[in-house]
């Protein structure tokens, strides 16, 4: 996980050549955390927490800014929290992915999906996007390819009645893992928030089942990403956040608002097209690749 | 959209109302909440910065002190800056002299250009065009098969074939022009800007079709990225334009002014929903006075007149004129409502319209109700609400699915307009601005 940089690398050099801790210099870290989307109220309070540390530590090199930067993102980023993906005692663990559209919930799924094969776990896709044209072929096609079962309906069907399939299908024949893909959705359309409970609540009939409300999250997305955070966590509990896309130049700083406001982990990274690029999400290496302290291309 | 970006400057401006003059001090304030407020709207970091030294600059000096008050004086300038950075050509395509005319659209994964091209092919169709869609798009599972199944809803051919992505656009426009279609719009896989191979497919695919047009589709909910993604795209791409998608959602849209800014390409075209018809010409001025809080009354008197049926409305008012107006007239109202489009929407182009109510849940089923009831009742019935007795009620409630409570409620409620009509009437040449909408204020 080493892809985001760019930013911080680059205003690692310039710090490099002037030295001395003046004004120009806290200016271009703020433009650096802003540019990496890390929000202006955020960047206000990292900002803050680094320049008290520089007073307190009596730093006056520039060249140790991008540690203390690192630390603090780290510390912002609840190091130590859990963000393992949570597993049902006995029966089938369900895991709904949520998200806008557009985030890559479906190719998530996929990589999940082959993540979970992989570790030898029995695996059951249940494809409760009924909305998007072709969404279930597109969730066959990986079924197909990964070898596990799925269950789908027709176009335009109740999404609930194929999350109650899905997690009946997976109790009789003994599931380990049933991966819910739902429509995506605007978090401002109040209609497809209900709809997206519902599935939640059949998927909440199974006792036990539910384990994971991911939501898929594209790193490409602005400030927007914190109210959808805030509106999917009101809904249907949020329970982890998947960062899709991070092997652009995006930066996904919305995720470090998103954990502060709401306390949401982010359990998993998207680093790239094929089922490897989906890794576990390491707070300490987030904030290095953010500030760009572990490139080699310095 | 920007319902927030207008808020925010509400807020500032609100402070400043009042005051007589603009102190450095309030100029500075200024800068810094729109600094703010446009940071958070996710524009660009330099475009920020262009933008608030240009709002410094010309609110400190003379013109402030000129006619308009100072607060007043700021909207201006903020408005006109931000209408000259949206600005450009919108809502048309480049277009170009052979047959057909190639539109390619591209972006990153996600963006919607699948949903886009469904949407602009029906949009040209409307136009008169004879569109061809042609779905090169064969990385992501079951792409085509979704373009299929979005142009047979929009009434437009789809071709497409199992090949790569550059035979299947030649391909496609040598279909088009055996089809006698005139103009072709090609989906291509969502591609991320750093991916040689594929930005490498995709300036082939340019060399085998020589799009007229090249329009880039970009989520509004992107962040600083946005301005990445054009400058690479437009890279390899003669770019002639950007679509951004999505923009029904609550995303500030700051994006719209980075692009413009920084790539100097137009915003052509908006996606405003899930449907194939939410799709319109991006109106810069509009958005500048919807960023302002000023409201979007220009699009929504266009929808209006789109929608609007001048013969029945002439039937209407002499109905109304007439104390005639029934419930079945009142249908024919709620029908032209519909044709306007979700009732949010249009509370949302509303100037002045509080922010609880633009945030308000509007409830489109009560509606939809009120329709099935209206509709269960007998022609003679919706003519005369007198008839409807105890049994008839009953009757009524049963055929809407509904509870005889709430046919009382619609019949009580219908009394109350009714009422309300009479009094405009008698009102003489204030009556008519109650005309077109009754018991939806506002509407006239």
């Amino acid at each position: 996980m080493s892809k985001p940089r760019g930013g911080f690398a680059g205003f690692r050099g310039r710090l490099r050549s002037r030295g001395k801790l003046d004004d120009e210099t806290w200016d271009e870290l703020e433009e650096t955390l802003l540019l990496a989307d890390v929000g202006a109220s955020t960047t206000a309070v990292l900002l803050d927490q680094v320049k008290a540390r520089a007073v307190s530590e009596k730093v006056r090199d520039a060249d140790a800014l991008p540690g203390l930067l690192e630390a603090e993102i780290a510390a912002a980023l609840h190091a130590g929290a859990d963000r393992s993906l949570q597993r049902a005692s006995s029966g089938p663990s369900a895991w709904v992915l949520v998200g806008v559209n557009g985030v890559g919930k479906t190719t998530t799924i996929a990589k999940l999906a082959a993540r979970e094969v992989e570790d030898g776990h029995r695996v059951l896709l249940a494809a409760a996007d009924t909305f998007r044209a072709a969404a279930a072929d597109q969730l066959v096609h990986w079924a197909e390819r990964l070898g596990v079962e799925i269950v789908r309906a027709q176009e335009g069907a109740d999404p609930g009645s194929v999350a109650f399939d899905a997690l009946e299908a997976s109790v009789s024949r003994g599931v380990d893992v049933v991966l819910v893909d739902t429509a995506g959705r605007l978090h401002t359309k109040t209609n497809l928030m209900e709809e997206l409970k519902k599935v939640l609540r059949i998927v909440e009939r199974t006792p036990g089942a539910l384990q994971e409300v991911l939501l898929v999250l594209d790193a490409t997305t602005g400030q927007n990403g914190l109210t959808q955070a805030r509106q999917f966590t009101e809904a249907v509990g949020v329970t982890g956040v998947v960062l899709t896309k991070l092997d652009g130049t995006a930066k996904g700083g919305i995720v470090l608002a998103i954990e502060a406001e709401l306390g949401v982990p982010v359990k998993l990274v998207g680093l790239g097209e094929s089922a490897e690029d989906l890794v576990d999400f390491d707070p300490a290496e987030f904030a290095a690749a953010l500030v760009g302290a572990n490139e080699e291309d310095e | 959209m920007f319902d927030t970006l207008s808020d925010r400057f509400d807020g500032i401006f609100k402070k400043l109302r009042g005051k007589g003059k603009l102190s450095d001090a309030d100029v500075d304030a200024v800068a810094r909440e729109i600094r703010l407020a446009l940071l958070e709207a996710d524009v660009h970091v330099g475009v920020v910065k262009r933008f608030v030294n240009e709002i410094k600059e010309r609110a400190v000096g003379e013109e402030v002190t000129k006619s308009l008050s100072p607060g007043q004086q700021v909207i201006k300038i903020v408005h006109d800056e931000l209408v000259s950075i949206l600005g450009g050509a919108t809502g048309k395509l480049k277009g170009g002299s052979a047959t057909p005319t190639v539109v390619m659209l591209a972006g990153l994964q996600g963006s919607g250009k699948t949903t886009v091209a469904a949407k602009l092919a029906r949009h040209l169709e409307k136009e008169g065009k004879r569109v061809l869609l042609v779905a090169a798009d064969l990385q992501r599972p079951a792409a085509v098969e979704q373009l299929r199944v979005l142009g047979e809803r929009a009434g437009v051919p789809v071709f497409s074939e199992a090949t790569d992505p550059v035979a299947v656009a030649s391909a496609g426009v040598e279909e088009a022009r055996r089809l006698g279609r005139n103009v072709v719009v090609l989906d291509t896989a969502g591609r991320i800007q750093i991916d040689a191979d594929l930005m490498d497919e995709l300036a082939r695919m340019r060399d085998a079709v020589k799009p007229d047009d090249a329009l880039l589709v970009l989520d509004a909910m992107t962040g600083q990225e946005a301005v990445n993604v054009a400058e690479t795209f437009a890279a390899t791409l003669p770019l002639t334009g950007v679509v951004l998608t999505k923009l029904d959602g609550d995303a500030r849209g700051g994006a719209a002014l980075s692009l413009k800014e920084v790539t100097g390409l137009p915003i052509v075209f908006a996606g405003t929903g899930e449907k194939l018809d939410a799709f319109e010409a991006f109106h810069p001025d509009r958005m500048a006075s919807r960023i302002l809080g000023m409201g979007d009354m220009l699009t929504l008197i266009e929808k209006a007149e789109e929608s609007f049926d001048a013969d029945q409305a002439a039937i209407t008012e002499a109905k109304i004129r007439k104390g005639e107006f029934t419930l079945e007239d009142f249908l024919e109202q709620m029908q032209q409502m519909k044709k306007m489009g979700p009732i949010q929407n249009i509370i949302e182009m509303l100037p002045g319209m509080p922010k609880e109510l633009r945030d308000a849940d509007i409830d489109e089923g009560e509606l939809g109700r009120v329709e099935a009831i209206i509709r269960s009742m007998t022609p003679a019935e919706r003519r005369d609400t007198h008839l409807i007795n105890g049994s008839r009620r009953a009757r009524i409630a049963a055929g809407s699915g509904t509870t005889t409570t709430q046919v009382n409620a619609v019949l009580k409620q219908f009394a109350g307009v009714q009422k309300m009509m009479k009094q405009l009437t008698k009102g003489g040449k204030k009556g008519r601005r109650g005309m077109q909408m009754p018991g939806m204020p506002g509407f006239s």
